[in-house]
């Protein structure tokens, strides 16, 4: 269970650990990408922390509306548009909400896939920020199924997303920029399936 | 790096504000972020806007005007614009005839620009698009996000504007753009890469005996490099690769020969000889010829050979009046 202050804690703490990542998640674009991510996904985030007063106290649909918007129109490339998207239809999952259960938490994270697959035309195994969603989202709702604690969960989600994320070194990117250097992406970590990662795990150490 | 600028951080602002500055009579800036549209709007006609990374001068805002664009969004150097700005753009030009987007293929611009047409449908907005991609230097297949949008661009905002300012419907505005892309192909080649101003170093190094073939429009590196050789010699290795892709034979064409922002107008003129020289020895017949720097990357040396195959519409489109700061 959380509430509308914590969702602006865990967003708060989320751009710390981008932030902290930063440099890192550069580089892991570097050789497939144009080498921005961590750059420009900080920026993001550094501009979502200003706005967060600005709606503290508002339902949870709100306030990741607003998230979403501003990293749409801070961010740029594409990292703004697909993280964007993915905050603002998990917004529209918990619009009027002040307080979400892991049911709800699960269903947010199923239409900020589906949300992504939408504005990325793409799906898993194309080397993507997907690759560490949609298996860490499998996995959670496995666990969820199997009457799992809270902190189960979501820790189950973060193992998976950390796999994903690992997995994608051996996928050939056919999305994005990366799609451009072909074979020569092979053994490259994806840096959004990354800050994925980051950000979930962010999510689960702040979420109870 | 050596360049006609005061700070990094200011270039796209104050190029924006030059130009204004330039072309009072044509253009007219929003309150919120570089986007330029034409300094009267046309009520009742199907509105064009466009738009990418800035570096690419004159391309957008120079195509704003009678016959060719509403509006042109300019993100930072060679990085597209953020939703909310092309959706400014887009509420500020729309009228009931609806508004027709030109994309150049790059994911992030799509994204962007189809974030915005979201948003602008929300307002009831009516919203078609079309993405170019006419660069046969990358491979159009499943393992690419597909071809990338480069100087063929500028026929479609030629020929779709002159379709818009005629009257047409937006399905029949957003055809018309659709059989340019259908018909027009490009490549590029450079013999000095491009700096962007916040990067402070080229995008990619070349020797002096070196030119890069299958240039971008960002600075990227190319598809291949190899030595340099005599103009007419590049020109052949260019038109093997665009005559291959679409059968010209027998039609008529438009050429461009589009300077990348660093060549002499002397340099163009000569590619474009021998380029007239093999495409009437095919027996392709050239319609229109440009020659200029239509979409440029900052001040790469370099430029891309454009053919777009025309029918009797297109011809009528492409020879319609148009009178934008960049294109009369």
């Amino acid at each position: 269970m959380t509430d509308s202050t914590k969702t602006a804690e865990i967003i708060g703490s989320v751009g710390k650990v981008i932030e902290e990542q930063k440099e890192y998640l550069t580089e892991l674009d570097r050789p497939i990408g144009d080498s921005d991510h961590g750059i420009n996904m900080a920026r993001g985030f550094a501009a979502v922390e200003k706005k967060l007063p600005t709606v503290a106290g508002k339902d949870i649909g709100t306030i990741l509306k607003t998230v979403g918007m501003t990293i749409v129109s801070t961010v740029g490339g594409a990292s703004g548009p697909l993280y964007g998207t993915a905050y603002m239809k998990a917004g529209a999952a918990a619009a009027g909400k002040t307080e979400i259960g892991m049911e709800d938490f699960l269903k947010m994270l199923g239409d900020a896939i589906d949300g992504v697959k939408m504005r990325g035309h793409s799906d898993v195994e194309e080397a993507t920020m997907l690759d560490a969603m949609v298996p860490s989202l499998n996995a959670m709702k496995e666990a969820f199924a199997a009457g799992k604690t809270t902190k189960e969960i979501l820790d189950a989600g973060v193992k998976a997303a950390w796999a994903g994320a690992e997995h994608t070194k051996g996928l050939v990117a056919t999305k994005g920029r990366a799609s451009y250097v072909g074979e020569r992406g092979l053994g490259h970590q994806d840096p959004g399936a990354t800050s994925y990662a980051y950000t979930l795990q962010a999510i689960a150490s702040n979420y109870c | 790096m050596k360049k006609f600028i005061n700070d990094v951080a200011n270039v796209e602002d104050e190029m924006i504000q030059g130009m204004l500055k330039a072309y009072p009579q044509y253009l007219r800036k929003l309150d919120c972020g570089n986007v330029v549209v034409r300094a009267t709007k046309k009520e009742g006609k199907v509105a064009l806007i466009s738009g990418g990374g800035s570096g690419h001068e004159p391309a957008h805002g120079g195509y704003v005007g009678t016959g060719m664009l509403d509006a042109a969004v300019a993100g930072a150097v060679f990085t597209s614009p953020t939703p909310d700005q092309v959706y400014e753009g887009i509420k500020a030009v729309a009228t009931d005839a609806g508004v027709l987007m030109v994309i150049k293929n790059y994911t992030g611009d799509v994204m962007n620009f189809e974030m915005a047409r979201d948003m602008a449908e929300a307002d009831g907005i009516k919203v078609a698009q079309v993405i170019s991609n006419d660069d046969v230097a990358v491979k159009d297949s499943l393992y690419t996000v597909g071809r990338r949008g480069v100087a063929g661009t500028i026929f479609i905002h030629k020929i779709a504007g002159a379709k818009a300012e005629a009257g047409g419907m937006l399905e029949e505005v957003q055809a018309a753009a659709q059989k340019v892309i259908d018909n027009v192909r490009t490549m590029g080649v450079a013999l000095r890469p491009c700096t962007v101003p916040a990067a402070g170093k080229p995008g990619f190094d070349l020797g002096e005996d070196e030119i890069e073939m299958g240039i971008g429009i960002h600075g990227e590196p190319g598809v291949k490099r190899e030595p340099i050789k005599p103009a007419n010699e590049i020109v052949d290795e260019l038109l093997d690769h665009i005559l291959a892709d679409i059968d010209y034979s027998g039609s008529d064409v438009a050429v461009m020969v589009n300077g990348s922002g660093g060549t002499p107008l002397m340099e163009l003129c000569i590619l474009n000889n021998h380029v007239h020289d093999v495409l009437t020895e095919k027996g392709i017949r050239i319609y229109k010829t440009f020659v200029g720097n239509y979409m440029t990357s900052i001040e790469m040396q370099g430029f891309s050979l454009t053919l777009l195959k025309l029918d009797d519409e297109l011809k009528e489109l492409l020879d319609a009046p148009a009178d934008t700061p960049a294109f009369r």
